[in-house]
């Protein structure tokens, strides 16, 4: 069988993400059931056996973690995917993936919350918890798709975002993503692009967690004779614990600016109508299909509106928030949580920011955005 | 490690290399443990044992989680991984999958590897994934400060139990042989040949392996039980120890004080199919292996 699945499929969002792990190279799975998860790892448990992957369903999420870091220490494009009960319970070993510099992806189908919460309905509350669930200051990534194709499309490029800078990188999809079936175009192998990550030259001199000039460090695998140490302990150069405040100091900020100065490399959004607009919506993942489309009957009544569909939610665009933000007179930001990335658009955009919120538990609705849109038009 | 006693003439000399230099990551040398601790012992056993085995050393991979011995992965001049607490069992799983070429090894401690991570414990186990798990048991959580864990003896003092601990504790060669362990051996630290040997046979076997190393931590464990510094624990160990390889599993609780023995000895020795050999086995059937 094929790892990539080359034409044109009617598929499941979850299904779409297996397939775009699969067309990554993606070839080990570690996982723990959980809707709206499920569909994912059942794909990769049939899929991984036929190009040579493994699947393998561990005790929970915290070992599906490990596991997943392990099999990436060892070399391989590693993945897990889970939803927010085993979000939760990765946090700390997703600490354990950003700071021993280890690229691997995580998918989280969102769905509602906190707790058990909903969960076969959506949400999109775990947008915070993606960037600051872990203890410890870090820089996350995450790539939020808004349709099957995306699932596909987005997975990958977590894989090569991962590989290149050598952290956990997330999809942060929702529920109603994962669970829809649309038309998915899986291109030829050869017109995919993958990124693998940077490796040690030669054996002489190297240290383990010296970055070269990009910040990035090569990365030497397990069973290659560098006789490499890594630890979760704050650590120098050579890999070792050394627990004083220089070291701190030189490490997280390291680890911070290699995401920090790429920032503008990796963040990614699209815009629709936004050169003129008064009222800028940003939105992302499954919200921002009605917020295109209540973007679109504003027009239509004469509003002058505009969309900020969000891809990468972290890092945060910031730089273009603050650019709208200098013609327009408010954003309003719908997003199916209680207002969460609406915060971070206040904080870089001077004028006014409303958001349209949802708890939780199915489509947050055009008609919703369309209305917040009409009272800031007055 | 520069001093070696030299023989015959009974002087001291300097030398300047010791056989296991090279097996120990000098640069990181002193190591943080206290005084009389058990887990130099423990850590040259592992040196000697990895040495002698017919693996080469850049094939092989240490891991650990988080405590006192959590540390020793840090000190063995292999690739090696320290993890996060009570998790080394499943990383190690993804990196032998991955890599099934490597001898992969978990040391680590018995709050590590059996309070907070024991659910993966058993799992592994269960899997039989081809890795080794040596567990120091000092009876306590070291790092943290002598507080009772999984495997405190009932009545023992720790900074948690003052009035005497009232849990029952594990009996860990019994645990991980009710689960599938293919290989199972307890010993003291002052039972360095043994020890060794059966770290030698654990990393050359097939399956999940599992090495249970009885060790004084005086700081957190002796003084407070009156076992007194290292070495008087160790000359416990000579009195009480007894060898006895076909012990029923009731005589290897432990209660670490008064005249009650100190059972050691290997207790299983038996194959099983591995996870990697079982899942080669059905894909083959499937055609999906050639
Ligand atoms: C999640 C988490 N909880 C608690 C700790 C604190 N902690 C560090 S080591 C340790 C216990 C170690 O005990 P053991 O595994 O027996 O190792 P020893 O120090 O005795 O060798 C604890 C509780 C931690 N590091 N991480
Ligand atoms: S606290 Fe105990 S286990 Fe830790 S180094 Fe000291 S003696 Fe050893
Ligand atoms: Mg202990």
């Amino acid at each position: 069988m094929k790892a990539v699945l080359t034409g044109s499929h009617f598929m499941l969002g979850d299904i779409a993400c297996a397939e775009g792990a699969l067309a990554a190279g993606c070839k080990f799975f570690g996982g723990y059931p959980i809707t709206p998860a499920t569909e994912t790892a059942e794909r990769m448990a049939l899929r991984l056996p036929q190009v040579g992957g493994h699947y393998i369903q561990m005790e929970d999420e915290i070992g599906s973690l490990a596991a997943v870091l392990g099999a990436s220490c060892a070399g391989v494009k590693s993945m897990t995917a889970t939803s927010g009960p085993g979000f939760s319970l990765m946090q700390e070993n997703i600490g354990l993936g950003i700071v021993t510099e280890t690229p691997c992806v995580i998918v989280n189908v969102q769905r509602g919350g906190p707790s058990t919460g909903l969960p076969t309905l959506a949400g999109q509350a775990d947008m915070m918890q993606a960037k600051w669930g872990s203890h410890g200051d870090y820089e996350a990534i995450a790539y939020v798709p808004n349709s099957c194709q995306e699932m596909f499309d987005f997975t990958i490029k977590a894989f090569n975002t991962a590989e290149k800078y050598r952290q956990p990188v997330f999809v942060m999809a929702d529920e109603i993503i994962g669970h829809m079936t649309e038309r998915v175009v899986i291109p030829g192998p050869k017109k995919i692009k993958l990124v693998s990550r940077k490796r040690p030259k030669r054996k002489k001199n190297y240290l383990p967690f010296k970055p070269d000039k990009d910040l990035i460090p090569p990365m030497a695998l397990a069973g290659e004779g560098y006789g490499i140490h890594v630890t979760g302990l704050t650590h120098d150069a050579r890999g070792y614990p050394v627990i004083d405040e220089e070291t701190q100091h030189e490490m997280v900020t390291r680890l911070i600016e290699k995401i920090r100065r790429h920032a503008p490399k990796i963040w990614e959004f699209e815009e629709v109508m936004t050169e003129d607009a008064d009222i800028v919506v940003v939105s992302y993942g499954a919200a921002s299909r009605s917020a295109g489309r209540a973007v679109n009957i504003a027009r239509k009544e004469g509003i002058k509106a505009g969309l900020m569909r969000l891809i990468t939610v972290w890092p945060f665009p910031e730089k273009r928030i603050k650019e709208l933000a200098e013609s327009a007179k408010a954003f309003v930001v719908p997003e199916i949580n209680m207002g969460q990335i609406s915060r971070e658009v206040e904080r870089f955009a001077s004028g006014r920011v409303l958001s349209v919120t949802h708890a939780g538990g199915g489509m947050l609705s055009p008609e919703a955005v369309l209305q917040k849109i009409k009272e800031v038009a007055k | 490690m520069s001093a070696k006693g030299a023989g015959n003439e009974g002087k001291i000399e300097t030398v300047e290399e010791h056989p296991l230099d090279h097996i120990l990551r000098q640069d990181r040398l002193p190591h943080i443990w206290c005084p009389g601790c058990g887990l130099g012992s423990a850590m040259t056993c592992f040196a000697q044992a990895i040495e002698r085995v017919d693996i080469p050393l850049k094939k092989q991979v240490l891991l650990s989680g988080i405590g006192c011995t959590g540390r020793i992965a840090g000190y063995v001049n292999v690739d090696s991984y320290h993890t996060t607490h009570g998790r080394a069992i499943p990383f190690a799983t993804g990196l032998k999958i991955a890599n099934p070429e490597l001898c992969v090894t978990v040391f680590s401690g018995d709050g590590d590897l059996f309070a907070i991570g024991g659910n993966h414990f058993l799992h592994a186990a269960r899997r039989n994934v081809d890795i080794n798990v040596i567990c120091v048991n000092n009876f306590n959580y070291g790092m943290t400060g002598g507080q009772q864990g999984p495997t405190t003896p009932v009545e023992a003092k720790t900074s948690t139990t003052r009035y005497g601990s009232f849990e029952h504790p594990f009996n860990l060669p019994y645990l991980a042989a009710a689960i599938g362990a293919v290989y199972v051996s307890r010993w003291t630290t002052l039972h360095c040949r043994h020890l060794e040997k059966s770290m030698e046979k654990a990393l050359q076997k097939k399956g999940f392996t599992f090495i249970e190393i009885i060790s004084p931590c005086p700081t957190g464990f002796g003084r407070p039980n009156k076992l007194g510094e290292g070495l008087e624990e160790l000359r416990y160990y000579r009195e009480k120890s007894v060898i006895k390889n076909d012990a029923s599993w009731d005589e290897l609780e432990l209660h670490m004080r008064g005249e009650e023995p100190v059972v050691v000895g290997d207790f299983v020795d038996t194959e099983r199919p591995t996870y990697l050999e079982l899942e080669e086995q059905m894909l083959r059937a499937k055609g999906l292996m050639k």
